[in-house]
């Protein structure tokens, strides 16, 4: 796990967690580490260390595995937990030998605070590793002395960025951040550089400690100048205020890592390093026992992971072959799906009813990968091989032999069945066929093809280029064969799949439709608009639930209600059906109308968009307001419940899709893990009885499922 | 219970708070020993009979430091009988001081006590003594702490006063201060102030601006702007999510100036003004503290007011007239506003925003512009309210012998 190689009273440490796909720092190789450090340590024919690793990483941080099974423990186990990996760092500090960091390659976490608390560090000048903290990212905090050594080496300023977002840099950005000390353009020059400096320093000790007169043995130094300036200066006091408010106006306070990292530099830095390590471990264990961590760590980092290697893909379909596509309609999204998909090396065939629509379309890219040339991410030869991929055409013959067919025309059965079955012709004998619809029953329109089982959902979201989740919606005849095909295609444009069953606004769609819903409820109860558009930023929705229904447009909701009345699954007393038909007949039509929910200045008089006066006649305001809490709950519970019908109904498969689906489609929070984490993280007796209360209160919408009682009833939640 | 008395009340004048302000080459102790020397001269008092000297200072470090009210006692040559305390309730010190002093005289538990309150803004920066509430992220997370400038703006977005309001309510703090400094209303507590070598360096308020107008004021930028757009606007704005921004409408003419200045009163129960042959001035009836929201902060003197009123069974029309602390200008407006109380009452001879306020000794200082007022023109009942850092709201009552 570490071989140890000593050459010229030189010891070589080379970290090898040969178990892990990585190397990490986990319950195995954390004693390994500190084995092989007191081996060296004892002897006597060792002058000095030189830690690196046999593999292509250096370390890529602690195992979150780890972290997440600690989820939970008594705060005196976590917090002894976090200090005796503290004590193995501040032992590498005050042996006496000096330690140096030979990194060769990506150093994360904890596998940074390793070099930390090194007494020198020497990076590979390798632009593919990346160096950085970043734990706050999953709701953490760099637990390992991040927190304390970082701003005493570079100051709080120069900290604060790495650590509250958890920047990650290349070697050069981190020499030129100090965050390493020298850089090495070879392995042998690194250890040559890691050798000289040990040479040069027989006796090492940190800047933040000192050599007791008395004993001669190395000790924390009292009154450490942190470069900068101290926490105790006009500038530390404007950094801890000016960097709490930045932090809060960022998170709303949702997100507790980051202000727990501002104490950790706040009160720790005002003491001396032994007993700010003591304090960053007290924050360690908060973070790594909240909810939040649990979630983040869940849903968006092994959640994630594992949707994208294709969790949800049928198991017995081999390996599909996608070269080319075909996609109906070059409007927003058809332009969008041809980028994303170009740009994965596929042929494009796009096709409009005219070429000059078609060439529209086709613009889009031009006009992304220009942006990109910019910005330096894109050259101008690269992106001229990504344009010509597409072919813009007018006939349908141009997609001979396609593997796949996505269908992006306006949401009209009709229109849709005809380009349907135009196009089916020309594709590949095996190919599929795909509508990018977000509404319409995919069994229904399957209806329109020759081989139903080949017929999917694939529904993007807008701008195709920036939304990195696609719903994927199986019909009653839909093959596992081209549920296959629709995930390889996704993962080959590297998106995020999730897989729903069919059912009216499958899952996305429809549930993101219950937080506009609910919004205009609050509306209709007299609730100040803006406070209803205040508390759902507050609570981490990116728009307020009136913002975002004049920019999805009101008479799009109204037409779409206005199909579930007819169908009969909708109230015609419907809270959002009747506002939305009411405000589509004022022709206040939301955002393409510059008038809807809000008022949209002309862009030339530099105003910003505002609440609608006339909101106040229409919905006066109730001489009662509800709390803020109790608009929280309404917007959050609605949302969930909504989910949870969808899951019982067997639209969704699994709770993580729910969860990712929520997260990536409309933005609801990922402190709370995604709709059905949510349940988990209230508590599944209190998720229920909140829901009662609700209702009670608000009316029967929000009554629980008869599931949800007998789940609560087993105390069994969704994970 | 024992009357607490006002027998005597002096000030330094109020010397602009920068390194070019008259005061700024006088230590903090000098302009406090000088007023102790003021009351012990122009009484001829015995100060072998004070038992303590309460000063206010808000910013008590440096050479402000280690209890300046002791320190002051004995540079001003009172005996060392004589003891001394420095306290700190912010912006409500040196009012704060005065109600101990009453409490102690009506306690029975002391007689005679001088008290007021220092602060050199030109020497020791106000902030610089930190404080957890200041820099404890935590805290600042969650209870939303800004600085005061965010929380006068708040204050004038959530109530509706403009800029052109607020800034309306400067000039005229600037002409009453005027009229008041040329009527010699402020001569009667105010001394100059002298140097080492007993020369006069100041004997009038430096921050006057008789010549302000409304048009003058608008061409100055908002303070607080740049600050708020760094995270604090939204800071403050979640506790309050009926509001979308901040107007920042406060600027350097509409708010307090910083100044140097310090102030002391002669507080003393009926038995000792007698031995002394003092007559007293003022009763001192009411008062008392109370906490506040801690964003917007500084909306403290109406609960204060109504809480001193209500526990001595007064009302707002028993009080004739006020001084409530310019801290800025949406301050006094909202007082006036929420409590029903005509300008013609408030602040009549001006206040901060025209005179300055030294913040340990504002308290003190606006307590004897008051009972200075309320002789000059034959009136009996006066009240005194200052806004408080953290939330908190001071208020006392002072009633003519």
């Amino acid at each position: 796990m570490i071989t140890i190689n000593i050459q010229n009273n030189i010891a070589v440490l080379g970290i090898n967690i040969a178990n892990q796909p990585m190397n990490v720092l986990n319950n195995e190789s954390i004693p390994a580490l500190s084995e092989a450090l007191e081996k060296v340590y004892t002897n006597p024919d060792v002058k000095g260390i030189i830690l690196t690793s046999e593999r292509p990483e250096f370390i890529a941080g602690a195992d979150l595995k780890m972290i997440l099974q600690n989820n939970g423990r008594a705060p005196e186990e976590l917090f002894k937990l976090s200090m005796s990996l503290n004590t193995i760092f501040r032992k590498m500090e005050t042996n006496g030998k000096p330690i140096v960091a030979a990194m060769n390659g990506t150093a994360l976490g904890g596998g940074y605070e390793v070099c930390l608390a090194c007494h020198h560090r020497v990076a590979l000048n390798n632009p593919k590793s990346i160096i950085g903290l970043p734990e706050v990212t999953i709701g953490l905090l760099p637990g390992g002395g991040g927190t304390q050594r970082l701003p005493r080496m570079i100051g709080m300023e120069a900290a604060a960025p790495l650590l509250l977002e958890g920047k990650r840099v290349s070697p050069k950005d981190a020499l030129a951040f100090g965050m390493v000390d020298q850089l090495a353009d070879s392995p042998e020059e690194m250890f040559q550089k890691a050798v000289e400096w040990i040479e040069a320093h027989p006796i090492a000790v940190q800047p933040w400690d000192e050599v007791d007169k008395k004993t001669g043995k190395i000790k924390a130094r009292e009154n450490f100048k942190v470069p900068g300036g101290n926490v105790l200066t006009p500038k530390g006091v404007q950094l801890m205020m000016g960097g709490t408010a930045m932090t809060l106006a960022k998170t709303q306070g949702n997100y507790p890592a980051p202000i727990e990292i501002m104490s950790c530099v706040y009160e720790g830095l005002l003491v001396n390093i032994d007993r700010g390590i003591v304090i960053e471990a007290r924050h360690f264990v908060k973070v790594a026992n909240s909810s939040v961590a649990k979630n983040l760590i869940r849903t968006t980092f092994f959640g994630l992971n594992e949707v994208n290697k294709g969790a949800g893909r049928p198991k017995n379909v081999p390996a599909t072959q996608i070269n080319s596509i075909g996609i109906l309609g070059a409007g927003m999204m058809g332009a969008g799906i041809a980028y994303v998909s170009a740009q994965a090396g596929l042929k494009v065939v796009l096709k409009d009813t005219s070429l000059e629509n078609a060439e529209k379309g086709k613009d889009y890219s031009r006009k992304l990968l220009q942006k990109g040339i910019e910005r330096g991410k894109m050259t101008a030869e690269k992106a001229e091989q990504i344009l010509a991929l597409i072919q813009t055409t007018d006939i349908y013959e141009s997609l001979q032999d396609v593997d796949l067919i996505i269908e992006a025309v306006f949401e009209n059965p009709s229109l849709k069945a005809n380009v349907t079955q135009e196009a089916e012709k020309f594709l590949r004998e095996d190919g599929v066929f795909a509508s990018n619809t977000s509404t319409l029953p995919i069994t229904e329109l399957a209806k329109a093809t020759q081989k139903q089982e080949n017929f999917i959902g694939i529904h993007f979201f807008s701008p195709v280029d920036k939304m990195q989740l696609v719903e994927i919606i199986v019909g009653k005849q839909t093959s596992d064969y081209a549920l296959a095909m629709a995930m390889d295609y996704v993962k080959k444009i590297r998106k995020t799949p999730i897989v729903v069953n069919d059912s009216r606004g499958f899952y996305t769609s429809r549930v993101f439709s219950t937080y506009t819903a609910e919004g205009l409820e609050l509306l209709r109860d007299g609730v100040n608009p803006v406070v209803i558009e205040n508390v759902a930023k507050q609570i981490g929705f990116p728009v307020g639930p009136l913002a975002v229904s004049d920019e999805v447009a009101l008479d799009l909701a109204y037409k779409i209600s206005h199909e579930s009345v007819q169908a009969g699954v909708l109230s015609p007393d419907d809270t959002a059906y009747l506002i939305s038909k009411q405000f589509t007949e004022m022709g206040r039509l939301g955002k393409k109308a510059k008038a809807g929910f809000y008022e949209y200045p002309d862009p030339s008089t530099g105003k910003k968009k505002y609440l609608w006066e006339g909101l106040s006649q229409l919905f006066p305001l109730n001489s009662v307001q509800p709390s803020a809490e109790d608009i929280k709950q309404r917007l959050f519970y609605r949302q969930v419940l909504e989910t949870v019908k969808c899951f019982e109904e067997g639209v969704l498969r699994t709770p993580l899709d729910a969860d990712l689906g929520s997260i990536f489609a409309w933005g609801f929070p990922a402190y709370l893990g995604g709709t059905l984490s949510f349940v988990d993280t209230v508590g599944i007796v209190d998720f229920v009885k909140e829901c009662d209360r609700l209702a009670d209160t608000y009316g029967e919408r929000f009554r629980p499922t008869t599931q949800l009682r007998e789940m609560a009833k087993a105390n069994k939640g969704f994970y | 219970m024992n009357e607490a008395y006002i027998y005597d009340a002096v000030r330094t004048p109020r010397g602009r708070g920068k390194s070019d302000g008259s005061l700024h080459d006088i230590q903090p102790v000098q302009l406090a020993q000088q007023v102790l020397e003021q009351l012990r001269d122009r009484n001829q008092l015995d100060t072998s009979l004070v038992d303590d000297v309460i000063m206010g200072c808000v910013t008590p470090i440096g050479e402000q430091g280690a209890d300046i009210a002791r320190t002051a006692v004995l540079a001003a040559g009172y005996p060392q009988s004589v003891a001394g305390v420095q306290i700190n309730r912010f912006c409500s010190s040196g009012l704060e001081a005065v109600n101990m002093a009453a409490a102690y005289i009506m306690s029975g538990q002391q007689e005679l006590i001088v008290a007021g309150g220092i602060e050199s803004m030109s020497r020791v920066a106000m902030g610089a003594d930190g404080g957890a509430m200041m820099m404890n992220p935590q805290l600042i997370a969650t209870h939303k702490f800004v600085p005061q400038g965010i929380s006068a703006d708040l204050i004038a977005t959530k109530y509706g006063y403009s800029r052109q309001a607020v800034d309306q309510f400067a000039v005229i703090s600037q002409q009453r201060a005027a009229v008041a400094h040329a009527d010699g209303r402020f001569s009667h507590s105010m001394f100059g102030v002298k140097d080492e070598i007993g020369i006069e360096v100041l004997n009038y308020d430096e921050g006057m601006r008789p010549d302000t107008t409304v048009e003058g004021l608008a061409k100055l930028r908002p303070s607080f702007e740049m600050m708020g757009q760094m995270g604090l606007d939204q800071l403050a704005l979640m506790k309050y999510p009926e509001l979308n921004e901040i107007n920042h409408v406060h600027h350097a003419g509409n708010s307090s100036q910083i100044v140097d200045g310090s102030a002391g009163i002669l507080i003393g129960n009926k038995a000792i003004g007698e031995k002394l042959g003092l007559k007293p001035r003022a009763k001192i009836s009411a008062f008392g503290v109370c906490g506040s929201e801690p964003t917007i902060m500084l909306t403290g003197p109406i609960p204060a007011t109504q809480k001193v009123l209500k526990r001595n069974g007064m009302n707002i029309q028993d009080i004739d007239l006020f001084e409530i602390n310019e801290a800025f200008a949406a301050i006094p407006m909202l007082f006036m506003d929420v409590l029903g109380v005509d300008h013609s009452k408030v602040n009549v001879n001006g206040g901060a925003i025209a005179l300055g306020h030294p913040l340990g000794a504002t308290g003190a200082i606006i307590l004897m512009t008051l009972l200075d007022e309320l002789e000059r023109t034959g009136k009996g009942t006066g009240l005194a309210s200052l806004c408080i850092g953290g939330g908190m709201g001071i208020a006392t009552v002072i009633e003519r012998i």
